[in-house]
């Protein structure tokens, strides 16, 4: 269960900003408090520095994140918080640059800014939480709301069809792509640890549950209800690899789906600096 | 010419000026995207920036190119895009963030026909009103305008200074003619010209607000990674950054964002004169129109009618004192300009009630030649 | 919250306390305000330890089940659960 170091059980107690009101804005049992506590407990067993790390959202209920993490936090326009992390990181490399971002923000409006940053490769973590729906303007359908799903925008019934966020994310050239769900915590954080020690873009989707609209529109239930089916409905990935498709209907992969070594962009970057300043002095 | 002046002397394009002001100001940050007529900037950027180790990045579109900028600018840089109208209009959302997180940053719209795709490669100025009400919101904007080659450096350095002075976007509005026209001009030496830096914080960490009300309203801005930890949200927000929907809070963020510029304008608003000493009529004109005018008032007294010429340097915040001071005893008024009129609505504003304001605009894609100026002249005398 | 003194010190007890030997420590911490009672600690609570209480939010009402097995706080999306043994 806990991993080598002992965490302690107030360890996010150390990680919150003491002039913020608690608790958190989001409604009881929001999945997004869970991931805020395994993206807390990842970062504190790294033990990265505070001042060393930028966290930056768009707009939605998962971007209220960082505003409560005591590092350095932008909370940007809606969908282009990996436009502005990518700003943040190529003018300081140095920091370790987090992006919190929802399904909506990251794939709807922010989908161009996605799949350029995972072209890029540029040495950024996304989690993006993904709760299917867009919870911050009252429960409208989103880019990976299931087929038929009811929300207030599709009252009759979802007929769009859904991203695959990690098929997206590996075809436009992320080089570590994992899934996890707020069930399972400590995979979550490790999938997260592993993600911000990557050199490259990293996308973390995190299987969040909303049941203020998406579980009370389409009858999943409460929060311990839609978690629940998290817990019976994950596969890691060690295990479905070895499954009959027929054992896998129904059930979702979680784990490292994608890991691969590319050229990093500010890398990329900082060689041709030194290429230029080599030839200068050669002169 | 001296030795040394002339050794600094480079025939430049308009454009080019504006990549040679901003490494001079010290940029070491661009985002942009191809757009006509503004890429030669971002063309000049990708390869100066790397060899002085500044970055340079070309993102998927505008909206990205000023997110990043602003991003880089909380990262400590100083940072700059450059684009167009259609342009222009996708940052208009992101500008307005850096309003209100009160973020340095530079943005050069090179104008052209509008709208929508427009004349890509004409000239016009009809983005005045968008430099100033673009974004939506209450905002104090502020726009300079030069109206040669020259000017384009020396107006991208001013532009800098003035966003790290007040800590907000500056625009710097050219066009097409000016970005693609070639003059000579002499680089300035380091030094020659002020370059300014944003006030950082001399506070420990835990007493840092960063958009702490000081007595000039300007706050001190430290950069993430310097042990400061604060929070920048496009929310209205309260000193410390977090966000607040408390009445008293709202009203004075907008308040700090009005004043910290409208109580200093008198630092940042400049307007070159010609022969308005005994002036009876005004041409008021800007960026390359006011070459024009200025011809066209030396036409104008040689056929012995006393015109003179006033040109705004700074369009935003506009300059309502001084021009109404120079126009006190003129009584004729020529609002000349590459629109079907901008900055006439600001002159209307302004002027006393005798005094009359004639408009002559040209929206056909073309310059406005001094001829067409000193007609208008001749017609209302 | 970055100094321990400044966290609320609520503890819960329960009447089983009361005939606790001095100085045992309930196993775990609820700060009761920050808690919103979504009653996600309850349900996985492998063993049962926590119970709803008339506002929904937990009771240790088997204190001695507890196993200081983490479900509770790691999921707890407000925090408001600490041990006092880990």
């Amino acid at each position: 269960m806990a991993t080598d170091v002992q965490q302690k059980s107030d360890v996010t107690h150390h990680y919150l900003r003491a002039k913020k009101k608690f608790p958190n804005v989001w409604c009881a049992g929001c999945g997004n408090g869970i991931v805020m506590g395994a993206l807390i407990r990842a970062i504190d067993r790294l033990g990265l520095d505070k001042d060393g790390v930028a966290v930056v959202s768009g707009i939605g209920c998962s971007s209220r994140l960082p505003v409560y993490l005591d590092f350095n936090t932008l909370h940007t326009t809606h969908g282009r918080a990996l436009a502005f992390a990518t700003g943040v990181k190529f003018a300081k490399p140095e920091l370790k640059v987090i992006v919190i971002t929802g399904d909506g923000d990251a794939l709807a409006i922010g989908g161009n800014h996605f799949i350029h940053a995972c072209r890029r490769n540029i040495d950024i973590t996304t989690i993006l939480i993904n709760n299917k729906i867009y919870g911050m303007t009252g429960g409208q359908f989103s880019p990976t709301t299931t087929a038929g799903a009811h929300a207030t925008t599709a009252p009759y019934g979802n007929y769009e069809k859904q991203f695959d966020i990690s098929k997206l994310a590996i075809a436009a050239g992320a080089s570590y792509v994992a899934r996890g769900t707020v069930y399972h915590v400590q995979q979550l954080e490790k999938l997260i640890q592993g993600a911000i020690s990557k050199k490259g873009f990293a996308v973390v989707e995190a299987v969040s549950n909303c049941h203020t609209y998406y579980g009370r529109m389409n009858r999943e239930g409460d929060a311990v209800a839609m978690i629940g089916w998290m817990k019976d409905h994950a596969m890691p990935i060690q295990a479905a690899v070895k499954l009959p498709p027929e054992k896998m209907a129904g059930k979702f992969v979680t784990g490292l789906l994608h890991e691969t070594d590319a050229t990093e962009f500010c890398e990329e970057y900082r060689m041709l600096v030194e290429r230029l300043a080599a030839k200068e002095e050669s002169k | 010419m001296t030795n040394n002046k002339q050794n600094r002397a480079r025939l430049l394009q308009g454009n080019e000026a504006c990549v040679q002001g901003a490494l001079y100001a010290g940029l070491n940050f661009f985002a942009g995207y191809p757009i006509t007529p503004s890429t030669e900037i971002a063309e000049g950027l990708s390869r100066e920036l790397p060899k002085i180790g500044g970055k340079f990045i070309q993102m998927e579109d505008e909206i990205g190119s000023i997110a990043a900028v602003i991003g880089a600018s909380n990262a400590g840089s100083k940072a700059m895009t450059a684009t167009s109208g259609p342009g222009f209009s996708l940052m208009q959302e992101n500008i307005g963030y850096a309003y209100m997180t009160e973020t340095p940053c530079v943005i050069v719209d090179v104008q052209r026909g509008g709208p929508s795709t427009g004349l890509p490669t004409k000239i016009s100025q009809s983005d005045i009103m968008q430099a100033r009400w673009g974004t939506h919101g209450d905002y104090t904007a502020i726009t300079l305008a030069p109206s040669s080659v020259k000017e384009c450096f020396e107006q991208t350095v001013r532009a800098f200074n003035l966003s790290e002075r007040f800590r907000t976007p500056v625009t710097v509005l050219t066009d097409e003619v000016l970005g693609h026209m070639r003059e000579m001009m002499i680089i300035p030496e380091p030094g020659e010209l002020e370059v300014r830096h944003r006030i950082k914080p001399d506070v420990p960490a835990d007493w840092y607000k960063h958009f702490e009300l000081t007595a000039n309203f300007v706050s001190p801005m430290a950069a993430f990674g310097e042990g400061y930890r604060y929070n920048v949200s496009g929310l209205t927000h309260d000193q410390a950054g977090f966000p607040t929907n408390v009445a008293a809070e709202i009203k004075e963020k907008l308040d700090k964002l009005k004043l910290k510029i409208e109580r200093f304008s008198d630092e940042i608003v400049n307007l070159r004169t010609e022969m308005m000493d005994d002036a009876k009529i005004a041409v008021i004109s800007c960026g390359t129109v006011a070459r024009a005018a200025i011809q066209a008032v030396k036409i104008a007294r040689e056929n012995r009618l006393k015109v003179g010429a006033i040109q705004p340097l700074t369009l935003w915040p506009f300059p309502d004192a001084q021009i109404r001071e120079l126009l006190a005893n003129v009584r004729k008024v020529v609002v000349a300009e590459l629109n079907m009129g901008q900055v006439v609505h600001e002159i209307r504003r302004i002027v006393p009630d005798h005094t009359e304001v004639y408009f002559l605009g040209r929206y056909d894609g073309e310059v406005m030649p001094p001829q067409q100026i000193f007609e208008k002249i001749k017609e209302v005398k | 919250m970055t100094d321990a003194e400044s966290k609320p010190q609520v503890s819960e007890t329960t009447p089983e306390d009361a005939n606790k030997p001095e100085g045992a420590l309930p196993p775990l911490n609820i700060f009761l305000h920050w808690c919103k009672g979504c009653n996600i600690c309850i349900a996985f609570c492998p063993n049962k330890v926590l119970e709803p209480d008339r506002d929904g939010k937990p009771i240790l009402a088997h204190p001695e089940k507890c196993t200081q097995c983490a479900i509770c706080w790691l999921h707890c999306p407000d925090f408001a659960i600490t041990s006092n043994y880990k």
